[in-house]
């Protein structure tokens, strides 16, 4: 074996075209899935997952580049890993996680828990203890540029990671270390597990400032318009004089697509019983 | 061993592009800097931040790097404790954790600075490593495994500058994870790691001059342990010493005295720790080894005694 870095060579990069319309119904159906595999669970994080549905599908429906095998070159890494099963669907969606696995989800004897498990089939991190992602995220892009692949690295946080200081030693090693190959996009549903942070917390705020500050160009969308998601994804800021990472602010709604769920503390663990099933299965399939 | 490791480390990288250092602000001693020039791309200091140090280590071994995270082992193991357990353990990568000033290396610095219970809290971990030289040509051997291992993380727990060498002339070689008889004798077997190895020295010679003859071990990979190789040491020899720099819970005093009950040995077992305290004492490494009860006198009074 040679001691020498491992190149990733793609010669022919494919990135998805983004169609608004096709997105909405993915999400749509990305969302009843997560509704029918909180049956099966009593704890499944709902809430947090719909939080940022939109997010995840624009990175694997859009930005994320594939060699010419259709694998993909960039790397997705879920740092809030509580919001996992809407990474776990998209998986299965591609084929990356079998239905079985869905199926025997928090089960015995199967491989997908409430939290995402590094080994696991399209996992690049496990996560799951909150302000480890982004450091982890640093350290994969700063290999990528040593090891002079073009591999981007795509890291979805909670906004209550935030407020660990381990996710702000990795905003400032990011900007130091220049690595423009890293994105992060923070799901800004204002919601940490015991109240809202503009109430509880509002030193929290301004957000783009403080990225600013550290070195970051940032960007803010709404956070369930994925055609927004998007073109703030489709700016690599290569005009930058200097080379940064880039944080996008999604503002988002936790329990997004379900009245009851939404902004509500309750949904971050609950699954609904039958009849809220059905009322939330209703409302997002009648959503406009 | 501070500068062997570096010393070995800029050898090794030479040959090997994927081996990367990051520090977080520890001052660039000899050979650690002649890496930092020689490499710069693969130098990475994050500043006096310790968890981003750790964390990004996990990413780079993730993409094909072979990190090492290296800073005073308070700074390396406890300050980021969280993200060696989860981002390097639980995720099983092949990262060095580097702690220098292992135990009470930084005498006149407080216990904020004392790695006292680093071994214990390091062994209890799954998946990591635990390797512990005693004096610089073990460091380099130590330094060597890390750097070509496909095991998983290790903390590679090493002293400071200036230790002096036991082991050049040891009659059996540095093996991972086999007790090193480093000095043969029959009558006791003193079982050690790390610096305080000068110490477990000084007290073979005092016993050899009262008379008994004593085998030392140098004990440096603590974890996988050589249970088997302790077994024997505890079956052969009629006395048997742990000196450890090391708290009493979790050390490898408690693992040798388990090991002698499971096997139901029946020689007798003395362990010299350091005490379950923080000493606010303050001098020599010596000094402060003195004030936790491990003074050469004490500990040869007491093997004599019984």
């Amino acid at each position: 074996m040679t001691n020498g870095l491992m190149l990733c060579q793609h010669d022919e990069r494919r990135r998805n075209s983004f169609d608004a319309a096709a997105a909405k119904e993915r999400c749509r159906r990305y969302r009843r899935r997560i509704l029918d595999i909180s049956r099966q669970v009593s704890a499944l994080h709902v809430a947090p997952a719909f939080s940022c549905v939109e997010i995840v599908d624009s990175l694997y429906n859009g930005a994320m580049r594939r060699d010419s095998n259709g694998e993909y070159c960039d790397i997705f890494l879920m740092s809030k890993g509580h919001g996992c099963m809407i990474q776990y669907v998209v998986l299965e969606e591609q084929g990356i996680l079998s239905r079985a696995d869905l199926d025997a989800y928090c089960k015995p004897g199967g491989r997908l828990g409430a939290h995402p498990d590094y080994g696991t089939p399209g996992i690049a991190a496990s996560t799951g203890s909150l302000g480890h992602g982004l450091g982890i995220a640093v350290g994969q892009a700063f290999a990528e540029k040593l090891k002079g692949s073009d591999a981007r690295v795509y890291c979805v946080l909670s906004d209550g990671e935030f407020q660990e200081g381990s996710t702000w030693e990795a905003m400032m090693a990011a900007a130091n270390l220049g690595l423009s190959n890293l994105v992060a996009l923070m799901d800004n549903n204002d919601f940490s597990g015991l109240e809202r942070i503009s109430e509880g917390h509002k030193a929290f705020y301004p957000l783009l400032d403080k990225a600013r500050a550290f070195g970051f160009s940032t960007a803010e969308v709404a956070g369930h318009d994925s055609a927004e998601i998007f073109a703030a994804l489709d700016d690599d800021c290569s005009n930058d004089a200097t080379p940064r990472p880039k944080l996008i602010v999604c503002r988002t709604t936790k329990g997004k697509g379900v009245s009851f769920m939404e902004s509500v503390p309750i949904w971050h663990y609950r699954s609904p019983n039958s009849e809220e099933y059905a009322q939330a299965l209703n409302e997002i399939e009648n959503a406009p | 061993m501070r500068n062997r490791f570096a010393d070995t480390f800029y050898e090794l990288g030479r040959e090997d592009e994927r081996l990367c250092l990051v520090v977080a602000d520890i001052s660039p001693a000899g050979s650690i800097e002649k890496f930092r020039t020689k490499f710069p791309q693969r130098f990475v200091n994050t500043g006096v931040a310790e968890q981003i140090m750790i964390g990004m280590t996990a990413g780079m071994a993730q993409r094909g790097l072979r990190p090492f995270a290296y800073t005073i082992a308070t700074f390396s193991l406890y300050r980021p404790f969280e993200m060696v357990r989860d981002d390097l353990c639980y995720q099983n990568l092949c990262v060095t954790v580097v702690g220098i000033g292992g135990g009470l290396t930084y005498s006149t610095l407080g216990a904020t600075h004392h790695a006292q219970e680093d071994v214990a809290i390091a062994c209890a971990i799954p998946n990591l490593t635990v390797i512990a030289p005693c004096d610089p040509a073990e460091t380099e051997a130590a330094t060597r495994w890390c750097a070509t291992q496909e095991h998983g993380p290790v903390y590679l727990r090493l002293g400071k500058a200036g230790e002096p060498d036991f082991t050049s002339n040891a009659p059996q070689p540095w093996t991972f994870g086999k007790l090193r008889q480093i000095r043969p004798g029959a009558d006791v077997c003193i079982l050690t790691y790390g610096p305080i190895m000068k110490r477990a020295w000084a007290v073979a010679e005092r016993l050899e001059a009262a008379g008994r003859s004593v085998a030392i071990n140098s004990v440096h990979t603590l974890k996988p342990l050589d249970v088997s190789g302790l077994a024997d040491a505890l079956t052969q020899f009629p006395s048997v010493v742990v000196i450890e720099e090391c708290a009493p819970t979790g050390g490898l005093a408690m693992q040798v005295k388990a090991i002698a009950f499971d096997i139901g040995a029946r020689t007798r077992l003395f362990s010299f720790t350091l005490k379950d305290e923080f000493i606010h004492c303050y001098g020599s490494h010596d000094d402060i080894l003195d004030a936790h009860g491990l003074s050469i006198e004490d500990m040869t009074r007491r093997i004599l005694s019984e």
